[in-house]
This record gives C-alpha cells, sequence and structure tokens, in this order.
C-alpha cells in the first residue's frame, strides 16, 4: 500500500523534471562539460588530435608560463585593479546612495537614476568608443583642445602611464549606478524612527549618518565586499581588452588574466600557456569563492550564496 | 528619511546634477560627433559644438545599408531568439526548483548553483564548442554560448515563484483537472510578468550587447553573420573596415567619413536602449536590487 502511494506520488512530479530537462541540460553543455577539458592544461594540445588524444606533459605548460614577464603582470594587473576599485566602487556607491536619498521629489530622483544608470546599459565596445571620443589621436576631444592650447598633446593609446586612471574612471563611471541603487535599497530599509529620535535629540543630519546610516549599512558593505573578493581572480575582458583598443604598447598595464588568455587562445595560438593561465584562473577563483561564502554564512545566514 | 534637510537638499541635488552630466555627456559627444562635418572633425577634432554639422556619416550608412542593414537584423534575430529560448528554459527551470517537496530537490539546486562557483573558463569551453559542437561560423555560435540561460536568473526566477505566488492557486488548478503544463502556462506564467520582464530585458540587453561570442565564434569568413556590435569592433580593430566594400557603391576613398562614420554607427547601435531603457528603469533598478543582495 505504502510502495504504491510512492510510486503514484513518484510519478506525479515527472512533468516538473521534464519542464527543468532543458535547463539543465543547457548547464550541463554550457558548464560541465567543459570541466573536462581542463585537462588541457596538463597536455600537449594539438587541434588535429583533439583534446583526449594529446600526449600528457605533467606540468611542463604552468612551468612555461611562469617563467615568463606576463604571468605575474597579468596577475599583478588582475589583483591590483580589482582591490583598489572594489574599494572605490563601495565609497562612492555609499556616498552616491546616501546623497541621493536627500533629495526632495519623486521626478528628480527618478531622472537622476535614470541618467547615472544609463551607462551601466552599454556594451564595452560603445564604451570604447566613447573614450575614443576624447582621446582619439586623430580627433579627439581632449588631444586636439590639449594641442590647440598647450602645442601639444600625449598620444594616450601609446603612453602607460595614463591607462591605471583612464580604467579606474572608466570603471567607476559605470559602476556607480549600479552601487548607487544597490545601496539605495538598503537605505529604504532603515527604520525611520530612529532618524525621528535623534532629530528630537538634537543630532544635526551630518551625525545621524554618521551615527545611523552607515552603521546600519556595514553590513550589506561587508557582505558584498565579501562577495567581491570571491571574483577577484577574474576581470572584466571587455574593459580591458576594448577600452585601451587592443593596443600592444599597453599590455604592461591593461594585461590581465582573461586578456591573456584570450590573447594566447586565439592570437599566438598557443594554447599551452592559455590553457594554463585560465586553470589558474578557475581554480584560484574556485577557492576564493568557496571561502568568502564561508565568512558570509558565518556573518549572516541569509546572505550567503549556497 | 523622515524630514528633508534644505542645505542636504541642495548639496544633494548638485552632486547629483554632477553624476548625471558625467554619465550623459558621452552620449552626447557621440551624436553631435556622429553629426558633424568629417573636415571639422579632422580638423578640430570631435566637439560639443562643431563648426559645420553634417549628415554625410548617416548618408554612408544608408549607402552601406546591405553590410550593416543585415548586421542590424543579424542583431535583431540574435536577441529576439536568445532571448525568447533563455526566458522560457530559465522559468521552467526555475519554477521545477521551486517545488519544495520535489525529490532530489536539494541535488538539483547544487548542481544550478555550483555552475556559479566553478566554470572551466575560456579555453576548454572554447574548444568543447568549436570541435565537438562545431558553432564556430554559425548563428549558434551568437546564441548558445554563455548567454542562454544563467543560474543566477534562474534562482531569481526559483526565488519570485517559491515567495511571491500562493502555492493554493497551483493546488485549485489541479483540483480543477490541470495538467502541470497547463498549470504553469496558465496560472505561473501569468502572474509571473514582472519577474519575467526583469529577466527578459537583462537576457534581452546582453544579447543586444554582446560581442565576445562573435568575437570568439566568428571569423572573418562569416561576415554575413556579424552584429552591429561585432561591426563596431571590427572598425575598432581594424581602420580600414570602413573603406573595404566601398568601391562597389562608387564613393571616394579619400572621402569617406571615418571619423564621423563610426560614430554614427555606434549612435544606430545603442539607439534601441536610449529609446526603451527610460520606460523600462524600474526592471532594471529590480533586477539589480533583487540580484545581487541576495544570489
Amino acid at each position: 500500500m505504502n510502495q504504491k502511494k510512492k510510486k503514484i506520488s513518484f510519478k506525479q512530479w515527472i512533468p516538473f523534471y521534464i519542464m527543468g530537462l532543458p535547463g539543465l541540460i543547457y548547464l550541463f553543455i554550457n558548464n560541465y562539460l567543459p570541466l573536462a577539458g581542463l585537462q588541457i592544461a596538463f597536455k600537449n594540445f594539438s587541434y588535429s588530435k583533439g583534446m583526449w588524444a594529446s600526449p600528457w606533459c605533467g606540468l611542463k605548460n604552468f612551468k612555461f608560463l611562469f617563467r615568463t614577464a606576463d604571468a605575474w603582470i597579468m596577475i599583478r594587473n588582475t589583483l591590483l585593479y580589482n582591490i583598489f576599485w572594489i574599494i572605490l566602487g563601495a565609497v562612492l556607491g555609499v556616498t552616491a546612495a546616501i546623497l541621493i536619498n536627500e533629495v526632495v521629489g519623486k521626478l528628480k530622483k527618478k531622472f537622476y537614476m535614470t541618467a547615472i544608470l544609463l551607462p551601466y546599459l552599454m556594451s564595452m565596445v560603445v564604451i570604447a568608443y566613447l573614450v575614443y571620443a576624447y582621446l582619439s589621436p586623430t580627433s579627439g576631444l581632449f588631444t586636439k583642445a590639449l594641442e590647440r592650447w598647450t602645442g601639444s598633446a600625449p598620444a594616450f593609446y601609446q603612453e602607460t602611464k595614463w591607462w591605471p586612471f583612464i580604467l579606474t574612471f572608466v570603471n567607476q563611471w559605470r559602476q556607480i549606478g549600479f552601487g548607487m541603487i544597490l545601496y539605495m535599497s538598503t537605505i529604504l530599509g532603515i527604520d525611520p524612527s530612529l532618524y525621528e529620535a535623534a532629530t528630537l535629540d538634537g543630532a544635526t543630519r551630518w551625525q545621524q549618518h554618521k551615527k545611523i546610516t552607515i552603521p546600519l549599512m556595514i553590513p550589506t558593505i561587508v557582505m558584498l565586499f565579501i562577495l567581491s573578493l570571491g571574483q577577484i581572480f577574474r576581470s572584466d575582458f571587455g574593459l580591458f581588452y576594448q577600452v585601451p583598443m587592443n593596443q600592444g604598447s599597453l599590455y604592461s598595464v591593461t594585461q590581465t588574466i582573461d586578456t591573456y588568455v584570450y590573447r594566447a587562445l586565439l592570437k599566438t595560438n598557443d594554447v599551452g600557456m592559455s590553457s594554463a593561465a585560465s586553470f589558474v584562473q578557475s581554480v584560484v577563483g574556485f577557492i576564493f569563492i568557496v571561502g568568502a561564502n564561508k565568512v558570509v554564512s558565518r556573518l549572516d545566514e541569509n546572505s550567503k550564496l549556497f | 528619511m523622515v524630514k528633508t534637510n534644505k542645505g542636504w537638499n541642495i548639496s544633494a541635488n548638485i552632486v547629483m546634477v554632477l553624476l548625471s552630466f558625467l554619465a550623459l555627456a558621452p552620449f552626447v559627444l557621440l551624436i553631435i560627433a556622429s553629426l558633424t562635418d568629417e573636415n571639422v572633425a579632422m580638423t578640430y577634432g570631435y566637439s560639443y559644438f562643431p563648426q559645420k554639422w553634417s549628415i554625410s556619416a548617416y548618408q554612408y550608412i544608408a549607402n552601406q545599408s546591405a553590410r550593416l542593414g543585415r548586421a542590424y537584423l543579424m542583431t535583431i534575430i540574435v536577441t529576439a531568439v536568445g532571448t525568447s529560448v533563455g526566458v522560457m528554459i530559465t522559468a521552467l527551470l526555475g519554477y521545477m526548483l521551486s517545488n519544495k517537496d520535489l525529490p532530489g530537490r536539494g541535488l538539483l539546486n547544487l548542481y544550478v548553483v555550483f555552475t556559479m562557483l566553478f566554470n572551466g573558463g575560456l579555453v576548454p569551453t572554447y574548444i568543447m564548442y568549436v570541435k565537438t559542437f562545431a558553432i564556430k561560423n554559425t548563428i549558434f555560435g551568437l546564441i548558445v554560448p554563455n548567454l542562454l540561460c544563467s543560474a543566477f536568473l534562474v534562482m531569481l526566477v526559483r526565488n519570485y515563484f517559491e515567495n511571491s505566488i500562493p502555492r493554493d492557486l497551483y493546488e485549485a488548478a489541479r483540483i480543477d483537472g490541470a495538467s502541470e503544463f497547463q498549470t504553469f502556462f496558465r496560472v505561473a506564467l501569468p502572474l509571473s510578468t514582472p519577474i519575467l520582464a526583469t529577466i527578459g530585458l537583462m537576457m534581452g540587453l546582453a544579447y543586444w550587447n554582446d560581442w565576445q561570442n562573435g568575437l570568439y565564434y566568428l571569423s572573418d569568413q562569416s561576415a554575413n553573420l556579424k552584429t552591429i556590435q561585432n561591426i563596431l569592433n571590427d572598425i575598432n580593430t581594424n581602420i580600414a573596415y570602413l573603406a573595404s566594400n566601398s568601391n562597389a557603391s562608387g564613393v571616394n576613398v579619400a572621402s569617406l567619413p571615418t571619423q564621423t562614420a563610426r560614430m554614427a554607427i555606434a549612435v544606430v547601435g545603442i539607439l534601441p536602449i536610449l529609446v526603451i531603457y527610460p520606460f523600462f528603469q524600474k526592471y532594471f533598478a529590480k533586477g539589480i536590487t533583487m540580484g545581487a543582495v541576495k544570489g
């Protein structure tokens, strides 16, 4: 009797499994099958032999990779940009969120939000065009203006010294709307009676933000900070590839793990080095994400990823 | 916030106006640059106040309508197909996972979430798609890799089905004799338009903006598959791109508006986003708040 009931109840679930199947199959193909390809990092890969038939070569690919200066440059660039941008992004996002909450008038608020979020919706190719409009050597707004005023203008797409600043500016310009909206939702969740009480006690607005708003935002800030630390080995391929226009002379400040993997795989046809770099990124990235999630779940059970 | 504060309101407005200006100014320059006379752009550079206006860049686009029109059509096809298939399989998977009693639910959840934590990276993915599935230089190369379904959006839909639709409604439909598929299409889907609109917009935007799949999976042999974003990328990597193909239309290469035409193509590429976005801004904002705060 019991057995029969179980069978029937399992049967009733079959339609649900069928519904989930297309998505599950897609994730299997797109995300699980490539995992078998991680072995390429330990092989002497050739396209003609394919993944399975290519001979093993132990750690040779990694040895070659870490003997090059490229390896350290791309890891340094990936980590430094990420760390700096995570901190700067949090500061700017929180500040913008607090300020937009002080704006009176629904329509004004909506306009500001719409405008400031717009860059976030653009592809990196288009953003590269926007940057080019200012910095182009032939007709950029800044280049030509500098030429007229000072007689000469820097060759922005040739000189590395500008790019840490340009990339930082572009990145924050694109992200600030995102951060603002994110932190705004936290501020909106703060109990208004706290501010009422503070006002009655004669606290200034500045003191209210310092003693109420920011302390109550700390959990969200910390959470997002840790979650982005989990992504610290990944970089925005488009930003580092498109915005500097793929200029070789700028690699020392624009090369990250993702751009290196792409260039080695499709431009210089060095599958060995590329797969080694890609392998390191996947594994170290995984360790960082799991670690970050562990910390988050200890701080706040509800915010963890899994 | 309870009471408004005059001083703060004024300074906040000043900062917000500045930020809005910074956000919008490059787009204004892009549009004006596309409407500038080519010689003026070459001599004086792009400017907010060009000495001479011209629509020759757009005439160039019209002349190139075979190539650019085709790219535009490809963008539309890829976006429409990718988004509709993607939303469907994402919604179905999210619906399945939203059943608390589903046998094996925990395992299936882990199966989906794991894809957010670990991935094989570009090299294995590229080699698999090219060698095993032979999608290089096919339209599938633009639609299938990475964009069709993401664990993140599946989780958003699952949470919505789980928390925002009363389970009694499904029960009622079942008692009325509806099959599970009918329940999904007639009850669950119509009630979930806010979340479907949000993930649909996010996916549509991702497809419209995508140039990476084209960069990886299209080579020069498949010029007729390129989307607008791929064309913009080609112009960046190869300045001669605008001049190629122009002999056919009888244009003098020297008089090609290369500096302004590239801007005009970019304007055409972002125009739909600029037009649609203000009306759907709240869905984008919603997607952001839902997403990053809770995975």
